[in-house]
Parts: C-alpha cells; sequence; structure tokens
C-alpha cells in the first residue's frame, strides 16, 4: 500500500491530535459504527476536559460512554444517554455538563457545521424547554428555533472501507453519523476495517470524498458484542 | 385463552396500519405492535439509526454486527429495504414521511400534549428522536397504562411533566380503552372488555367525552 498522501498513519500518531480540552465528535448509534480502537486510545491517553458530541452516551463496553464513564469529558452534546449508566451518574452529581439536542436536531446541527453553515431553524421542540435561551426566527409567518451548527476539533469515524486518500463507504446502520461528522471536524480521523489501493472504490459508491478526511487507521477491533 | 393486556393494546394499534405504510415504533409495548400487523399488509418499518425496512429479529448465530435498529438489536432487513444516515433518517422525519409513530406515554394531555422524555429530579435519558417523531408523523398513537403505578391518571388536562412536543397525539390506546384527541379534549371510542365508560371517567384526569357508539373489544378477537 502506498501511503502518497501520508494520511495513513498508525493510532499513536493519530491521538497527537487529541489533547485536553479539545472538543471531539465519535459517531456510531449505541456503539454500533463506532470506533473501538480510537476509543480504547483515548482511554489509554487520559485527556481530561473534552467536550464530546455523539448522538448517544453509545453502549457502556464499546461506545463512547467508556471516555464518559472515565471521566475524561467536561461536557457532553447528545441527544440520550439512557443506555448507560455512567452519563446519568456523572450528571446527576454535576460532574458532568449535559446539552441535549433532539436526535434529528443534533443530526442536522451536525450536518450544518460540517457544509459551512452556521445554523439551522427548526420548530422540533418548540413549546418544550429546548425553546429555553434560543433565539426565534420568522420565516413566512412561522416562527422556528435557530439551532446553532456544532464542529469538532476532531471527529472519530468508523469506516467499512478508506482508500489512500481518505474516500470512505460505509456498512449498513453503522452508517448514521458517521458521514456528517466526517465532514464537522478540523481533523478527520478514520478508523477503516479495510484500507485499499486508489481505484479500488466505485466512485458511485463513495459517501464520503477523500477531501474530507485527514488520517486514517487500520483498527483491530478486538472486541465482541454482548449478544454475541 | 384471550391475549394478556399489553399484547392487545398492541393488537389495536396495528389496526391503524395500513399497506405501504411507512412506521416508526417506540420502546416497550409499541415494539409489539409489528407482531400484529397482517401479513398481507406490506409496511415499511423506519429506524431512526438510518433503516427504512426493518425485518424481525435476526436468529441466533446470524447476526450482522453492522445491522441493528434504534434499540441497538441485530435485526434483519425486508425486500425493499435501504440504509442512510441520520441527517436523511430524521429528513424523512420532518418532512412528514412517516405515515405513524406509536410513542409510549408518561403523560397525555387533552389537547395532544404529549410528555415521554423525563422526570425533573428523577431519571433523565434524554429524548432520543422522540421530538421530533412526535411532532412530525403524520399520526402519533400514545400506548400507555391509563394510571400510573399509584393509581394517578397519565391522561390530563394538562401535562405536569416536560412536554416532548405539543399538540402531536390524536389516537390514545390504553389498558381500558381506546381514546380519540378532538378539539373538545378526549373521546372514549373503544373499551377493552371487563372495563366501563364509568370506569374511564373516574381514571382520567379531564372530563371524556363518549361517542355515540362505544365498541367493546372482546380479548378472544
Amino acid at each position: 500500500m502506498q501511503n502518497r498522501f501520508n494520511k495513513i498513519k498508525t493510532i499513536d500518531e493519530a491521538m497527537k491530535h487529541i489533547t485536553d480540552g479539545c472538543t471531539i465528535m465519535i459517531a456510531g448509534f449505541g456503539g454500533i459504527g463506532s470506533s473501538y480502537d480510537l476509543i480504547q486510545a483515548i482511554i489509554k491517553k487520559g485527556v481530561k476536559d473534552l467536550t464530546l458530541i455523539s448522538i448517544d452516551a453509545g453502549d457502556p463496553d464499546v461506545g463512547p460512554d467508556h471516555i464518559v464513564g472515565n471521566k475524561q469529558c467536561k461536557k457532553l452534546i447528545t441527544s440520550h444517554i439512557g443506555a448507560t449508566k455512567a452519563a446519568g451518574e456523572l450528571l446527576n452529581s454535576g460532574e458532568l455538563e449535559v446539552e441535549f439536542s433532539p436526535q434529528g436536531t443534533l443530526a442536522e446541527r451536525i450536518r450544518a457545521g460540517g457544509v459551512g453553515l452556521a445554523g439551522i431553524l427548526t420548530d422540533i421542540g418548540m413549546g418544550t424547554v429546548i425553546e429555553d435561551g434560543k433565539d426565534k426566527v420568522k420565516v413566512n409567518g412561522n416562527e422556528y428555533l435557530l439551532e446553532t451548527a456544532l464542529r469538532a476539533d476532531v471527529a472519530i469515524i468508523k469506516a467499512e472501507k478508506a482508500d489512500e486518500f481518505g474516500n470512505l463507504v460505509y456498512s449498513k446502520t453503522a452508517r448514521g453519523l458517521n458521514p456528517l461528522m466526517a465532514r464537522a471536524a478540523d481533523i478527520t480521523i478514520v478508523d477503516a476495517n479495510e484500507i485499499v489501493e486508489l481505484g479500488d472504490l466505485d466512485p458511485e459508491t463513495v459517501i464520503t470524498p477523500g477531501a474530507f478526511v485527514d488520517i486514517i487507521v487500520k483498527g483491530e477491533g478486538d472486541w465482541t458484542w454482548g449478544w454475541q | 385463552m384471550g391475549l394478556a393486556i399489553k399484547e392487545m393494546m398492541a393488537k389495536r394499534a396495528a389496526e391503524e396500519v395500513e399497506n405501504g405504510y411507512v412506521v416508526n415504533l417506540g420502546f416497550g409495548i409499541p415494539q409489539k405492535v409489528v407482531n400484529y400487523i397482517p401479513k398481507e399488509k406490506t409496511v415499511f418499518l423506519h429506524a431512526e439509526n438510518g433503516i427504512l425496512g426493518a425485518g424481525p429479529a435476526a436468529e441466533k448465530g446470524k447476526e450482522d454486527p453492522d445491522i441493528v435498529d434504534s434499540g441497538c438489536v441485530p435485526i434483519t432487513t425486508v425486500p425493499g429495504a435501504s440504509y442512510f444516515d441520520s441527517a436523511d433518517s430524521f429528513g424523512l422525519v420532518r418532512t412528514g414521511k412517516l405515515d405513524i409513530t406509536v410513542l409510549g406515554a408518561l403523560e397525555v394531555a387533552s389537547n395532544g400534549d404529549l410528555a415521554n422524555w423525563m422526570v425533573p429530579g428523577g431519571l433523565v435519558p434524554g429524548m432520543g428522536g422522540a421530538m421530533d417523531l412526535a411532532k412530525k408523523a403524520k399520526k402519533v398513537i400514545a400506548i400507555t397504562m391509563h394510571t400510573d403505578k399509584k393509581g394517578n391518571p397519565k391522561l390530563k388536562r394538562k401535562c405536569d411533566l416536560p412536554l416532548t412536543a405539543v399538540n402531536c397525539v390524536s389516537l390514545i390506546i390504553t389498558d381500558l380503552g381506546v381514546l380519540e384527541v378532538t378539539d373538545e379534549g378526549f373521546l372514549l371510542k373503544e373499551l377493552f372488555e371487563g372495563h366501563t365508560i364509568d370506569e374511564v371517567i373516574e381514571k382520567t384526569g379531564a372530563p371524556v367525552k363518549v361517542a355515540d357508539v362505544v365498541k367493546v373489544i372482546k380479548s378472544e378477537e
């Protein structure tokens, strides 16, 4: 495998971009579509005061909740923490700030951040606590909440295949937030199950163009789901 | 033997589903609804994590770790299924492509307000996709016990708990019967066998209008 764009790196090299106080997006839904190896590397590095953006806190054994439970986060921006214990306990004890965003709104805030927009207008959450503190904008007589775009210092992405340039294809429901987050960070780190030569991916099937990808690592993924 | 009440509630909800419908089922009793959709109806189940055309749970040993529903349970797909990212998944919800969503409820108000995502001072799991689903599905069916564990009404004039969405529920299926949310409040239309109109009125925290004909859903049905 050639490395003409110097994007293919070791996990240790990739971890240089994860520092105290940085904002990290981790894709995946309940751990499916999350990079187990990169999450473990973040835990091993022990960085603190992270702001973590993830759709849920994930499966307690394989998802981003591992990082939350390890008390490495000061803030979590998410839609759901119900599947995990650590996040709820830290929220109740005041050790973790949690910003809840409705799931579709959260996805759209990340999408906006990844396509160079400052925010979105939505009526989801009108008449609920989600309104609190947010600006409202009238369009054609209807009122909407202004939800700000989200970007991160680093995005942690799991792909089925990456080529040398970083073109990505995903697998089934492991796609989820991955294509959205891959665009929404200053440094996008991809854990690919397989790294292939340029030209091996059918351009018609590429979901994330390689221009969005900075670092590609080959994960080992040595773990099993609870039901396996 | 008749079906257990929760199964009957799920079966009743399934009657609302038509051929070709796009349907999202919440956790708990709503998940049972799929078991009662007749085989002659082709329905596309939506799961928030990015699938339209979710099939039954995967057989043990045949799970694909990359095919799961929104509860992260390994599932299968039906012919005609598609995968997409989370923005498309909720784009589909927000543009009204969901014909029905069936959700659990902590409280429902007589104007259709729904509270189902948090109890202040208690667990705060987060709303997940519930706010999007409740606000934008063409039809929102709430499935819930008529009262809470202490016997307090869950159907009320006004929700006390933080809202999921305003004015969104159109049909409520409880363990006592089926109520429609109308401009004049709750309208009792059906009773599960063994329950009475008076019982529904007594256990509801808001005025209940009664339909001219109240159908009784027999347990052997």
